[in-house]
């Protein structure tokens, strides 16, 4: 059991070695491959990221009139809790809006002293409202529209950004469709640029797959070598495809940081690099090892 | 031990290569099979190690009915007999030495083994030399001595040679006559296809005739004779 094991592992090196043409180009087509993984991944990491801060910006408050009592609007802020919809409610009191408004004046002359010559805070007060899915805000403000809310309630700004929120919404649901689309076309083309190129590898060794069957080989004796070939392959068309990406996401960084500010992808590969190793070489050699079974089952037939 | 029952084979539903072949063979016998090309005589051999399936009869080896065989089983009968194959069938990418080990690392023989047995068995046939040789790097007498070492090395229980002498000088070929005598005489049993009228006619062994996927002939004591 253990010879056989040591066997095939040795067979295998030694077919990786002899066949060494094959090998090398079955290495750079499994290394564009898991170069698509990875884009992937990191694709799909940034435009969650991107995605995630917009969602952030979309909110909807609600204004209240300067007599509505705190506690209507604290029975207000817990029933908004209660909806499915909804993510999170920040109550903002009035003085806690005039405080706020003063931090973000403290500079302009005029308007400090302005708000100081008032004797009554101006300002009402409101709730700050977030959607777990930007398309719950319509939900939403459909259910403050309530006619019990009707003589506390002054103004949502909802109403007023609408065309932009709705346009937001709709902006990343595409995204976020047609990302997931492209991910699952291009791993599909990834995987099956894999299996051909590791199918033609093991076509050209047919003739020994029969004969070892002639002689009396058992399958998985047979099929072990090309097993550890495919981890092998995985392996290093990983290792090669982190070589590769390492220095394209370092130069085109600053870049998209320009254009986009939350997405820095450096130093996120940087402190991820471990994981991305670790998918790189999972997803290699579960390519390799499934890519080998199929192929040589073909050729099992004598 | 070995018995084709009616046994028939047709090739793409056209080609007839055997028809109503009876043939029993006794443990340790020397069979030689000889007959025009084409006749049938290695798809005899075909049948016999699970290579083909006959289209019709049944077929026996010892206690297993070969017809019936399933692809996992395959394995472990064809391991109880040595091929030499009219063809070869080296394993390109291995070294003349790494073909006749890979026989016994099928049967589970430890490296001290293996690094005995193929040098002594090299020497045999005399391959020393080219036990580092790639099967391309070898003459086609070359070659089928390696063949003929490779079929011979696990001491199976029956061992057939398909023209195993085609390739080889005078020498050569009366060594490996000699060479599977010797191994018959220790209990092997040996089917051996040849066009070669010498060799059958010294041998005074058993001889079957073929012709046109039939057999003609079967004599005890037989004579190299086709038609
Ligand atoms: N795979 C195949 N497909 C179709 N016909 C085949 C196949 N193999 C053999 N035949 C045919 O079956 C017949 C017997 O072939 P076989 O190889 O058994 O002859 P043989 O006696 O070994 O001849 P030789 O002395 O030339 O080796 C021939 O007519 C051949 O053309
Ligand atoms: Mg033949």
């Amino acid at each position: 059991m253990f010879t056989a094991l040591f066997r095939i592992i040795k067979y295998g090196l030694q077919g990786f070695k002899r066949n060494s043409w094959l090998s090398i180009t079955t290495i750079i087509v499994m290394t564009l491959a898991l170069l698509v993984f990875i884009g992937l991944i990191i694709f799909s990491v940034l435009t969650n990221k991107v995605i995630g801060s917009l969602k952030e910006k979309i909110d909807i408050s609600v204004y209240f009139n300067i007599d509505t009592p705190e506690d209507n609007i604290l029975a207000i802020k817990r029933s908004l809790e209660s909806l499915a919809e909804v993510k999170s409610v920040d109550y903002i009191s009035r003085d806690k809006a005039l405080e706020i408004f003063k931090a973000n004046h403290q500079n302009d002359q005029t308007i400090s002293e302005a708000i100081s010559i008032l004797d009554a805070n101006p300002l009402s007060a409101s709730l700050n409202i977030k959607a777990g899915d930007p398309k719950d805000y319509q939900v939403i403000a459909a259910y403050l529209n309530n006619d019990n809310f009707k003589n506390d309630i002054s103004q949502v700004s909802y109403n007023q950004n609408q065309v932009v929120i709705d346009r937001l919404t709709k902006i990343i649901d595409t995204v976020q469709k047609s990302g997931l689309a492209l991910m699952v076309i291009l791993s599909l083309v990834a995987v099956l640029v894999t299996l051909n190129a590791i199918m033609l590898a093991i076509h050209s060794t047919r003739d020994e797959i029969g004969i070892m069957r002639l002689v009396g080989a058992s399958n998985m004796f047979i099929r072990g070598p090309y097993i550890v070939q495919g981890v092998l392959y995985g392996v290093i068309a990983a290792i090669l495809s982190i070589i590769v990406i390492a220095p394209a996401i370092y130069f085109t960084s600053p870049y998209m940081e320009m254009i986009m500010p939350e997405i820095n992808m450096w130093p996120y590969f940087l402190t991820n690099l471990l994981s991305l190793i670790g998918y790189q070489i999972g997803f290699g050699i579960l390519l390799g090892t499934t890519s080998s079974i199929i192929a040589v089952r073909k050729y099992l037939k004598v | 031990m070995i018995s084709f029952q009616n046994v028939s084979k047709v090739y793409n539903n056209k080609s007839v290569a055997l028809e109503e072949i009876n043939l029993d063979i006794k443990q340790n016998e020397f069979v030689s099979i000889v007959g025009k090309n084409g006749a049938g005589k290695s798809t005899l051999i075909k049948l016999l190690i699970g290579e083909e399936k006959p289209s019709k009869g049944r077929l026996f080896f010892g206690s297993y009915e070969v017809n019936k065989l399933k692809m996992g089983e395959l394995p472990a009968y064809r391991r109880q007999i040595g091929i030499v194959f009219q063809d070869f069938r080296l394993l390109p990418t291995k070294t003349a030495y790494e073909n006749i080990a890979f026989a016994l690392e099928l049967d589970g023989k430890s490296q001290s083994e293996i690094d005995e047995f193929v040098p002594q068995i090299l020497d045999m046939v005399g391959l020393s030399e080219h036990a580092f040789n790639f099967p391309h790097e070898l003459s086609g007498g070359e070659k089928q001595r390696v063949a003929i070492a490779r079929a011979l090395i696990h001491r199976p229980v029956l061992l057939v040679a398909d023209e195993p002498t085609g390739n080889l000088d005078p020498l050569n070929s009366a060594e490996i006559i000699k060479l599977l005598s010797k191994i018959n005489e220790l209990g092997t049993t040996v089917m051996l296809v040849t066009h070669n009228k010498e060799i059958v006619n010294n041998l005074h062994k058993r001889v079957v005739s073929m012709d046109n996927g039939r057999i003609i002939r079967d004599e005890e004591d037989g004579r190299y004779i086709l038609a």
